[in-house]
């Protein structure tokens, strides 16, 4: 239990490997770890930086997708609209060739009434004149009468 | 025990006994055979177990930590490797709380002498007659195994703790600023003697108590456990479990405060002002 030269040994030892430790044990794994931390941090930090852009993103896309529903909506009211007016157009030009078919229709009318109703008057003037004619046989001269039989019928 | 011849006092005295290796008085060098012989020997011996057992748990630590120094990479850690650098992480926590300065030295030095101490502590939890028993088996006479019981191994340490506060103490204030703290504090220079007297005891009584404390807890523990072994075999369990159990703490705790106080020393010697 004496005190010997045994504590310089020692001391040179501890010098020894302290000397090794600060050299080869300490600065590698310091330099690791700090390096790792350093790492560790700049991926949360990119983490939270791509966290920040979807979310910007997000509100981007559902801005857009506001937007083009808006415009969507203005589309289908044009062309409502649009349709509405044609609709409108198509139903004055029908109502107006309605109107024109009639009006000719009409006209062509009024012509076959004319015209069958001077065949009537024809028709009933040589009716008449054969009534006449039977009934007063001989005494009516078809060519003496035949002018106020015509104008007769005229009148009619 | 082994030695049933023997008496308990010889027997305490066998385990309290180094491997020594020095010079005869008859002028030849060899290895002293008991403790006569060793302290004829004088200054100029070594504890051989002493030496060897704390060289070779320096080594083992510094193979392991030098490894995972290897090792070490940006990515995640294995479970090993883990270990160490929590170890590391530890140290690093406790220099930068108590260490001001800025020294590269400092925490390497609170690791190895962390590390160290523990390892060679440990030592202690190993049963105590197992390796003086296997070395007797083998011809060795005398084997302790725990270097941290010989003040040598601690005194050792605690001498180059001195000198580390001495050269920092001188390379950050100037010859001239370390004397002063020496001699003009803490009563100004009419008091020059007395300030000296004061500041060399607080000087020397850093790595004294240093020294000593880790030794006489180690020793104390150790010889409890010498005691322990003198009873019975089969009652000796109930005894020396819970020691060991509670040595444990002893062999943390010590390191931790060994650690501790040469961070703060350290810092001290670093301070500009007193």
């Amino acid at each position: 239990m004496n005190i010997n030269a045994t504590l310089f040994g020692q001391l040179i030892m501890f010098g020894l490997f302290v000397w090794f430790c600060m050299k080869f044990v300490w600065p590698p794994l310091v330099e690791a770890m700090a390096a790792r931390k350093k790492s560790i941090e700049e991926g949360l930090l990119a983490a939270e930086q791509g966290r920040a852009e979807h979310a910007q993103a997000q509100q981007k896309a559902e801005e857009l997708i506001a937007s083009t529903k808006n415009q969507a909506k203005e589309i289908i009211d044009n062309a409502d609209k649009q349709a509405n007016v044609m609709i409108d157009n198509a139903k004055g030009a029908a109502v107006e060739e309605a109107d024109k078919i009639k009006a000719h229709a009409k006209s062509e009318l009024d012509q076959e009434v004319v015209r069958a109703r001077n065949d009537l008057k024809d028709q009933v003037s040589t009716l008449v004149m054969q009534g006449v004619n039977s009934v007063l046989e001989k005494e009516v001269d078809a060519k003496a009468h035949k002018d106020m039989l015509s104008k007769l019928s005229q009148s009619l | 025990m082994a030695q049933g011849e023997l008496t308990a006092s010889a027997y305490i005295k066998h385990h309290l006994q180094n491997l020594t290796f020095g010079q005869h008085p008859d002028g030849t060098w060899g290895i002293a055979h008991g403790a006569e012989q060793a302290k004829e020997m004088g200054f100029w011996a070594f504890h051989i177990d002493t030496l060897g057992f704390s060289f070779v748990l320096g080594a083992l630590f510094l193979f392991i930590f030098a490894k995972a120094a290897k090792r070490a990479t940006i990515d995640a850690p294995s479970g090993f490797q883990n270990f160490v650098e929590s170890v590391i992480d530890f140290i690093d926590e406790n220099v930068r709380g108590s260490f001001k300065g800025k020294n590269p030295m400092v925490a390497p030095l609170a690791l190895t002498t962390f590390i160290w101490i523990i390892l060679m502590n440990t030592m202690d939890l190993v049963p105590v007659d197992w390796l003086p028993y296997a070395a007797q088996l083998m011809g060795v006479d005398y084997l302790k195994v725990v270097p941290t019981t010989d003040p040598n191994a601690t005194f050792g340490m605690a001498l180059g703790i001195f000198l580390l506060i001495l050269f920092f103490s001188i390379k950050e204030k100037g010859l001239g600023g370390f004397v002063g703290e020496l001699t003009l504090h803490p009563f100004g220079k009419w008091m020059l003697p007395f300030n000296l007297f004061l500041e060399g005891v607080n000087l020397l009584a850093k790595p004294v108590s240093l020294a000593l404390r880790l030794f006489g807890n180690m020793y104390a523990g150790e010889m409890i456990f010498i005691l322990i072994a003198l009873l019975p075999w089969y009652a000796q369990w109930a005894l020396s479990l819970p020691w060991a159990i509670f040595h444990i703490l002893i062999v943390l705790l010590q390191a931790f405060i060994f650690m501790t106080l040469v961070i703060v020393y350290m810092d001290m010697a670093h301070q500009k002002e007193h």
